[in-house]
């Protein structure tokens, strides 16, 4: 049983897991989550609760919304083992695209914004194009992209700002509505709220029922109702926040946005044959090519689809600003890859969730909010989040040194790897085969 | 010519690895000025006698003497066998491309001066070095510039600039031509006449038989016998039954083949190596599969068997020079994994860790990954069938595990190798290409996957097993191929076959193959 330590690699681990239970494997998996409630806490103490007001964190959801759009598309492009240094420029390019066709060609706002996904789809064919079918690495596609896109802004926009009418400032600036009786919140944003709410408790229980029909290890009711209650009630707590705020304020539409895509990439990630080869493709290129994987298609659509969103969180950033000009979207390449690595991703690529690089986002958004509010200068802010960021992936990289998982999630995967329901029997290297099976005289190969 | 000086002897060396002996009570005695060949099968051991002698396993993973010279040696890496004149030039060479001969032959051991690397001294060094070995290359030459064949020239003459006494090479013709192969002989020879040693490990049995001097042959890590070529008159028949020598066990489960008809066929099948365009990897092949038959492939390692078997299965390997493949008696057309795998084709790697798994992902989506289609509804993959499948074969083949959430990472070798199984199997397919498919799996597991192999033949399936070991085909194949420098050479219905005439066939280029 696992008192006996020999050095054979499956029993060593499950004598490991057995002896320590899956109780600081979850720690270790929640680990960033942790991490993001620690500063969060931290911060509300050091501001006296201002924080975790209404206004600021309003304010935070829509100052940060771009990045954390482009840490989703991010971590694809680095699970599949590439990188995007381009997306700031490319940003920055289709705001002062999708400006430009407003002032100086009329188009009405809702085509502009299709107009501006368009471009980033064509820049991004552009890159796949070198990246998957000519081979030449990300890291130089990319990086000149950022030079031809940042100066392409320039080129267009005369190096000067280019104002957008007031309709489209709505992605980036605007609220959920004021309808229905006046009850002192946002209306819209408590619905919001309370439907987000319930989905957590159905989707919960869905996930138990699914489990029983399988016959796999059901993890045990008061878990599931604590964490349904611990996840509801932080949700009710955001949406009061969000639907207390200053009049004319609640829940931005860019955290609407931000939502739909982080659901939606969440589903295709997990959920989808395309989502499966971009895992597989990172993990292992040959292997996947090996199964019938067209490792270049897939190469191809992942960085297609970080220049559309690249697209997209350049024109929230203009819609925000009110303006397109020749600085947007400076260093945001750094944000979000900062954001994907906290988040768990590996460098070698095959590695990486959604979930997890929102998570580490919010810590870097929450870290800059915090000392900002602070009143801590741009100079320590920088010094600061570069720490963290080595800290955050120091740390991985020197669990999984020591042979032990990653952080990332499990948080993330509906079916947790569960404990082996009775103690693991111990792994002899030819057990399974009845000994009168074998044969007698075992010769060496 | 050998005097009787003996200058290396080994002792009774045995080395284990967990749950294998590779080696037992080896000896092997080495004169000075000798040319010495090792000869066995694939796995028998040979490899691993050479690590031990030069150091690559230190002095204290093995048991047994090494007595260089008279004094006993303990080395504890590759540096202090090079430094007491033992080199051994690997099958796969050691050289770095970007780098120029001179920089390769001075590499860890630059001559330096005023603390500065001596480019001038070394360069002349060089010059001399690669006289000595028969290259006139300029030393500036960048070696990914200079073909195979010299590049293991530079190789010896990196060894001979180390002073070296005795110079193991391991295959050192296997990836060269004719004349290349002829020229590299003649310089062993030559190195013979100044007093240097070569111990050569080879599966080219000509050639052994052309400048060997002994012969010691390894068979299940175990030296059986040591031929003096002038003294015992020894030919290649004789040296094939010393490697093949051994009785079959009952080391496979019963089966009674129900074979039917020829329903996949390869028909001159040719292609080029994938960056050497002059070399041909496969030459103009034919192959046959009835249903419900299991085919042997054997051929030695870099003989074609792999290149044959993944350019098949899509054209993973290679350039397509010429060929046509017939399934049920239809041309089918290749191009890719994707339609191989449509037509019903299933590849096991031998490289079950670089080439079959992903081992990041965790088993049960390894075995769904090569048909993801077949759980999925439109583009959406559905977990509880993926799940509920891959317990289906977590019991079915009896994969040791917990659970099939665990990383396939952690499994051993044999549950690894049933993991590929299972991702193949649950494609449906009706040929299935096992390349080595027991390879370093331990006697149980491999039980349990000929067990495996043997239910997909009876349910009318075509198997194409390309194995090293030639007890496993004659245990388990129908009729055997063997292959030769990527040419077919034979076709031995598996009732008939015997380990030397496999051999003979596995070693010669005698073309004779006889359709069924």
């Amino acid at each position: 049983m696992s008192s006996n330590t020999a050095p054979i690699d499956t029993k060593k681990d499950e004598g490991r897991r057995s002896i320590f239970g899956r109780g600081k494997n979850n720690l270790r998996q929640f680990g960033i989550l942790f991490s993001l409630i620690a500063i969060i806490v931290l911060f509300q103490f050091l501001t006296d609760g201002l924080t975790l007001s209404s206004g600021n964190l309003i304010n935070l959801v829509s100052q940060y919304s771009y990045i954390l759009i482009l840490a989703i598309g991010m971590v694809m492009v680095i699970i599949a083992g590439h990188i995007d240094l381009s997306v700031g420029s490319v940003a920055a390019f289709s705001g002062i695209v999708v400006a430009t066709s407003m002032s100086e060609w009329n188009f009405p706002w809702p085509l502009a914004i299709l107009f501006g996904l368009l471009v980033g789809a064509v820049i991004g064919a552009w890159q796949g194009f070198w990246v998957a079918y000519i081979g030449v690495p990300a890291f130089i596609v990319t990086l000149a992209g950022m030079l031809i896109f940042r100066g392409g802004n320039q080129f267009i926009g005369n190096a000067q700002t280019v104002p957008v009418p007031d309709g489209f400032t709505l992605i980036g600036a605007g609220y959920l509505p004021e309808v229905g009786p006046a009850t002192g919140y946002n209306n819209l944003t408590l619905v919001l709220g309370f439907v987000i709410a319930i989905a957590i408790a159905v989707r919960e229980y869905r996930a138990r029922q699914v489990q029983k029909t399988m016959h796999s290890e059901i993890s045990p009711l008061w878990a599931s109702v604590l964490k349904v209650g611990l996840l509801d009630a932080v949700v009710i707590y955001a949406t009061f926040l969000f639907a207390g705020g200053r009049v004319g304020t609640s829940f931005p539409v860019s955290g609407i946005i931000l939502g739909v895509l982080v659901l939606f990439y969440s589903f295709v990630t997990r959920n989808t044959i395309i989502g499966r080869h971009v895992y597989a493709v990172g993990g292992n290129k040959l292997a996947a090519e090996l199964s019938g994987v067209n490792s270049r298609r897939v190469n191809f659509l992942v960085m297609m689809n970080m220049s559309i969103l690249a697209s997209l969180a350049g024109m929230i950033f203009v819609a925000r600003a009110g303006a397109s000009g020749p600085q947007d979207g400076l260093s945001w390449e750094l944000d979000a890859i900062a954001a994907v690595f906290i988040g768990g991703a590996a460098v070698s690529g095959g590695i990486g969730t959604v979930i997890g690089s929102i998570v580490g986002g919010l810590v870097m958004a929450v870290l800059n909010n915090g000392l900002q509010l602070l009143g801590v200068g741009s100079d320590l802010v920088q010094i600061i989040k570069g720490l963290v960021l080595l800290v955050a992936v120091g740390v991985d990289v020197w669990n999984k040194s020591q042979g032990r998982p990653s952080i990332i999630g499990l948080l993330t995967r509906n079916r947790k790897v569960s404990d082996p329901p009775t103690p693991p029997p111990a792994v002899l290297p030819d057990a399974g085969t009845p000994a009168s099976a074998r044969p007698a005289d075992n010769p060496t190969n | 010519m050998p005097s009787d000086a003996i200058i290396l002897e080994m002792r009774s060396i045995t080395k284990e690895f967990p749950g294998v002996k590779a080696l037992s009570n080896v000896s092997l005695t080495v004169r000075a000025g000798e040319i010495h060949a090792i000869c066995g099968e694939n796995g028998a051991g040979k490899s691993t006698l050479m690590k031990v002698l030069s150091g690559v396993y230190p002095y204290g993973t093995y048991s047994g003497d090494i007595i260089f010279q008279g004094t006993e040696m303990r080395f504890k890496d590759i540096r202090s066998s090079e430094a007491a004149g033992i080199a051994i030039i690997h099958q796969e060479l050691a050289l770095i491309p970007e780098l120029s001969i001179t920089e390769n032959i001075f590499l860890g051991n630059e001559p330096t001066k005023w603390g500065a690397i001596d480019w001038v001294g070394a360069k002349r060094t060089a010059f001399e070095l690669l006289a000595r070995v028969g290259l006139r290359d300029d030393p500036d030459t960048l070696i990914k510039n200079i073909g195979v064949g010299k590049q293991q020239l530079v190789e010896i003459a990196k060894a001979l600039n180390k002073s070296v006494k005795v110079l193991i090479l391991d295959e050192p013709t296997a990836a060269l031509n004719e004349s290349d192969s002829q020229h590299l002989l003649d310089l062993i020879r030559g190195l013979k006449g100044k007093g240097i040693s070569s111990i050569m490990i080879s599966h080219k049995l000509n050639e052994i038989e052309q400048i060997a001097d002994s012969i010691t042959i390894i068979r299940d890590g175990r030296a059986i016998e040591t031929l003096d070529i002038a003294a015992d008159g020894v030919n290649e028949d004789r040296i094939i039954r010393g490697m093949v020598g051994r009785s079959l066990e009952s080391r496979f489960p019963d089966r009674t083949p129900k074979i039917g008809e020829v329903f996949f066929e390869v028909r001159d099948w040719t292609v080029q190596h994938p960056q050497v365009s002059e070399r041909m990897v496969v030459k103009g092949s034919n192959l046959t599969v009835r249903t419900g038959e299991i085919v042997g492939i054997a051929g030695l390692m870099g003989a074609g068997r792999t290149e044959l078997a993944m350019s098949i299965f899509g054209r993973s390997y290679g350039n397509y020079i010429s060929g046509q493949i017939f399934k049920d008696g239809k041309e089918i057309e290749l191009r890719n994994v994707g339609e191989a795998i449509v037509h019903g084709l299933a590849y096991v790697s031998e490289d079950r860790k670089a080439l079959g798994l992903n081992l990041l992902d965790d088993i049960k989506r390894s075995i769904v990954s090569a048909k993801l289609s077949k759980i999925s509804a439109g583009p959406v993959v559905n977990d509880s069938k993926e799940y509920s499948i891959a317990e289906e074969y977590r019991k079915n083949l009896r994969i040791k595990t917990p659970n099939v959430d665990m990383g396939v990472g952690k499994l051993s070798g044999g549950n690894q190798q049933k993991v590929v199984l299972a991702k193949w199997m649950f494609t449906d397919p009706d040929i299935l290409i096992l390349d080595e498919p027991t390879r370093g799996i331990d006697v149980g597991a491999k039980y349990e996957i000929y067990g495996i192999i043997q239910a997909l033949a009876a349910q009318g399936k075509g198997v194409i097993l390309i194995s090293s070991e030639l007890p496993e085909l004659l245990g388990l194949a129908d009729r055997i191929y063997t292959i030769f420098e990527g040419a077919i050479t034979d076709c031995i219905d598996g009732a008939d076959a015997d380990p030397e005439s496999l051999m003979k066939s596995m070693t010669s280029a005698k073309k004779k193959v006889r359709s069924i």
